[in-house]
């Protein structure tokens, strides 16, 4: 008797444990609150807890999430959204039209708010019935329904995030599988599956928790000794181990992001002051001298794919015709003795990060052959973001974690008033693309806007891109159901452990 | 003794006072805009120009001060900016977090230092000795990150007799607690029994060779006795002094291995808020573990008064 009971209790046990999913991240969230959060990991934990109007598919097309189908008017200034029937958020209130349209202006005006610049076009927005909403604009804007698929797009409960004022994020509620349970901070994060998520039959956990863990050997050591589930950004010199361990198995998708080197050539007056800012043909000799497959074997351990655009080769938006451009120190030389600088010296800003400490080494050994003269200047983080906001830089090892809309990963950098062009790049033409770019709505015309982009900064080099990081997810091999989305979020719906 | 106390206690507020300032001074010397360091990769203008008025970041120095100041002797440290909780609720999260660690570690420092450092000194120039001293060095010269990943891997994923990382509250699973406890307690131990080894060591050497204890030894009393009653309680002195001092710098937080062990106290706490520029949750801590310091300082000075009975004299 005494056996069985024990052998109950066992089994017991274990279903207890299989139904908690147990999720290592590699930082610490910041606020839980869609409308000020801030961060990449942030967004891995909104993707349990709150459902988004619209998500992307593995190939980033927009699929429907709380919304069900869309329609442009015929001037492209308003954006009818088919809202699904029987949300609920957490608090039991309903997901409505005038939920969507509370939360889109809150979005706007919310003191602080993080998303008022991806919905600046967004100039009023009516809730035409209980399930439809229409979202009118100053002018038309392609990037919009990729906005939607973030956190522009999460809905939280109007009544809780009036109760709660600025710290509604403290106890976040809203309408994704799970509902948040308790957060101590650095600790952990815990959500419970939510009982009347309209998409319920998908999930397969009773609840899930969230744990930072900043050192990647130490969250590997994790998911080994069995106290994980999951975790995401596996070290790239751990691959080979994780490979051969048939207990673990490993997903592996390339960013929509891109790691590059910006170069200020108008930043500042120190762009004048130095070759590399004043002379296309020392960035043409510089980019010469590098190899980027050889960067991403080195300093990448080969999980990167390398590329020449703020999108990666694989993207429906890469331009073919501006094609990956081949080492050739030969050529670097010569066009440095054009240029009469035949040992230019230039400083290269890297943050204290390994990946891009390695970057930096590798870039320095591969430019001194072609007679170039790089000083590494590692500088921490928030100063490095801070001295490059200035101008104080001559170069600058950057990574961008990407947005799903290419011109998340251009406006903002390259355009005349972008507010991160910290190139100090501005050229008419560029310009013109990029912003036509933003109002035009046939992705077979933005793609032609994008290449006359594409031959322009191939040509100018105000950013040299040199790859797009693989996310590396590793997890329990018994774990099933996992969609490799290019943002890099971890989806619930459909996971299951077998 | 009143009035000695009375003396410590009154120093004790301009010191508060001086911490206070320094704190909040050398914060300002960090370098980039706190601002744009909370802003998140986009570093929205509105988003800066928000922060910035939120924090007073554009006020003179002096107004700044005067704000957290003021909110601090009224008890309010303030709130994290980047998790919207009020400093004193993290405070009060991490510290049963720091002071467990800390006083596990410590009596693992003790038991091993002591008893190394007096076995040391009593079989002075043998294998004993030697044993001790090379222990010694290991323990101070071994990084605390490097042993805790290692101990990690051999207890952890190859034996799997304990938990890799992470921290369980002794309320809710005391087993699964000290499981969780012990191989950071071990490591941070570790580094500080061999400092204490080394300090009893030369103490008991210095107290074995006085007057007293060679009466003590010609009354013929047991060498047992004359080691641990009448040596090795003066040799404690500047031990407990060291030892306080040591527990003050546990309770700041170990940060290695705190990241490497994933244990949620201040040490990890501080330090993702200096690289985030949560300033306020900064000033706070750094403020309150100088208190906490000061205060076990005081309690080591007023520990000499009840080990050594000349001294309340």
């Amino acid at each position: 008797m005494r056996t069985v009971l024990l052998a109950a209790l066992f089994v017991f046990s274990a279903l207890v444990q299989s139904q908690t999913l147990r999720i290592g991240l590699a930082e610490d969230p910041d606020i839980l609150d869609p409308t000020m959060a801030r961060t990449f990991v942030g967004r891995i934990v909104f993707a349990g807890l709150c459902d988004k109007l619209f998500d992307l598919d593995e190939k980033l097309n927009f699929v429907p999430q709380l919304a069900t189908s869309y329609k442009w008017s015929a001037d492209n200034k308003s954006l009818e959204i088919k809202l699904r029937d029987g949300v609920t958020f957490h608090d039991g209130e309903k997901m409505d039209a005038q939920a969507v349209k509370y939360n889109l202006e809150r979005h706007k005006n919310m003191k602080g708010s993080n998303r008022r610049g991806e919905l600046a076009v967004v100039s009023s927005v009516d809730a035409v019935d209980a399930s439809t909403v229409r979202i009118n604009l100053s002018a038309p804007f392609a990037p919009l329904l990729a906005a939607l698929t973030d956190r522009a797009g999460m809905m939280v409960s109007p009544k809780a995030a009036e109760a709660a004022g600025e710290k509604f994020g403290a106890n976040p509620v809203c309408s994704g599988p799970f509902r948040f349970v308790e957060r101590i901070a650095q600790d952990r994060i815990v959500v419970e599956r939510y009982p009347n998520y309209w998409n319920k039959g998908q999930i397969h956990f009773q609840r899930i928790v969230y744990q930072p863990i900043v050192d990647a050997t130490v969250r590997l050591a994790n998911l080994r000794s069995g106290q994980l589930d999951f975790i995401e950004r596996v070290g790239p010199a751990d691959v080979p181990q994780l490979k051969n361990d048939s207990r673990f198995k490993l997903a592996r998708i390339v960013e929509i992001g891109y790691q590059g080197i910006t170069i200020n050539v108008g930043k500042s007056d120190l762009a004048q002051k130095n070759p590399l800012g004043k002379d296309a043909r020392v960035r043409e000799a510089f980019e010469l001298s590098l190899d980027r497959n050889a960067i991403v074997k080195v300093a990448m351990e080969g999980e990167a794919q390398p590329g020449n655009q703020w999108v990666a080769p694989t993207n429906q938006y890469y331009a073919k015709s501006v094609a990956l451009p081949k080492r050739n120190v030969e050529r670097a030389k010569q066009l440095l003795r054009e240029a009469g600088v035949t040992n230019p010296s230039f400083t290269l800003m890297t943050p204290t990060t390994s990946d891009a400490q390695r970057i930096a080494q590798v870039v320095q050994a591969m430019a001194k052959e072609a007679g170039f003269d790089v000083k590494i200047q590692s500088t921490e983080f928030a100063t490095s973001l801070n001295l490059s906001d200035k101008g104080q830089y001559e170069a600058f090892v950057l990574a961008w974690s990407g947005r799903a809309d290419p011109d998340g990963n251009l406006h903002t950098f390259l355009a005349c008033k972008g507010p991160l062009n910290n190139a100090g790049y501005c050229k008419p033409e560029v310009d013109e693309a990029i912003e036509k770019a933003r109002v035009t709505l046939d992705p077979k015309e933005r793609a032609k806007l994008y290449e006359v982009v594409a031959t322009n900064v191939a040509k100018d080099r105000p950013i040299i891109y040199l790859f797009h990081r693989h996310w590396l997810w590793a997890h329990n091999a018994k774990l099933t159901g996992l969609r490799t989305v290019p943002d890099g979020m971890v989806r619930v719906q459909g996971l299951k452990m077998n | 003794m009143l009035n000695y106390l009375l003396q410590r206690l009154a120093t004790i507020i301009p010191t508060l006072f001086f911490v206070s300032v320094l704190i909040f001074t050398l914060q300002q010397l960090l370098p980039g805009d706190p601002a744009i360091a909370l802003a998140g990769e986009d570093r929205d203008p509105n988003v800066v120009a928000y922060l910035r008025a939120k924090f007073h970041l554009d006020e003179p120095l002096p107004v700044r001060y005067w704000y957290w100041v003021s909110g601090v002797l009224q008890g309010d440290l303030g709130e994290s900016v980047r998790i919207q909780k009020p400093v004193t609720e993290l405070i009060l999260q991490k510290l049963p977090v720091t002071i467990q660690l800390a006083a596990m570690a410590m009596v693992i420092a003790l038991l091993i230092g002591i008893t190394a450092g007096v076995i040391s000194a009593v079989k002075k120039d043998t294998w004993w000795d030697y044993g001790a001293n090379i222990f010694a060095l290991w323990g101070l010269s071994t990084p605390n990150f490097w042993l805790g990943i290692l101990l990690i891997l051999l207890f952890a994923v190859q034996l799997g007799w304990l938990p890799a990382s992470g921290y369980v509250s002794p309320f809710e699973d005391l087993k699964a607690n000290l499981a969780a406890m012990i191989m950071p307690a071990f490591v941070l131990g570790n580094a500080i029994a061999a400092v204490l080894m080394r300090h009893t060591r030369s103490a008991m050497l210095q107290v074995l060779s006085s007057d007293y204890v060679r009466t003590a030894r010609a009354k013929g009393l047991d060498e047992r006795v004359v080691v641990l009653k009448h040596a090795l309680r003066n040799a404690l002195i500047p031990v407990i002094t060291l030892g306080a001092l040591e527990f003050g710098t546990l309770l700041s937080g170990a940060v290695l291995t705190e990241q490497v062990f994933t244990i949620p106290g201040f040490g990890k706490l501080i330090v993702d808020a200096v690289f985030n520029r949560d300033y306020l949750v900064v000033q706070g801590v750094v403020l309150f573990t100088a208190t906490v310091y000061i205060t076990l300082n005081l309690i080591a000075d007023l520990a000499y008064f009840v080990v050594n009975p000349r001294m309340r004299h």
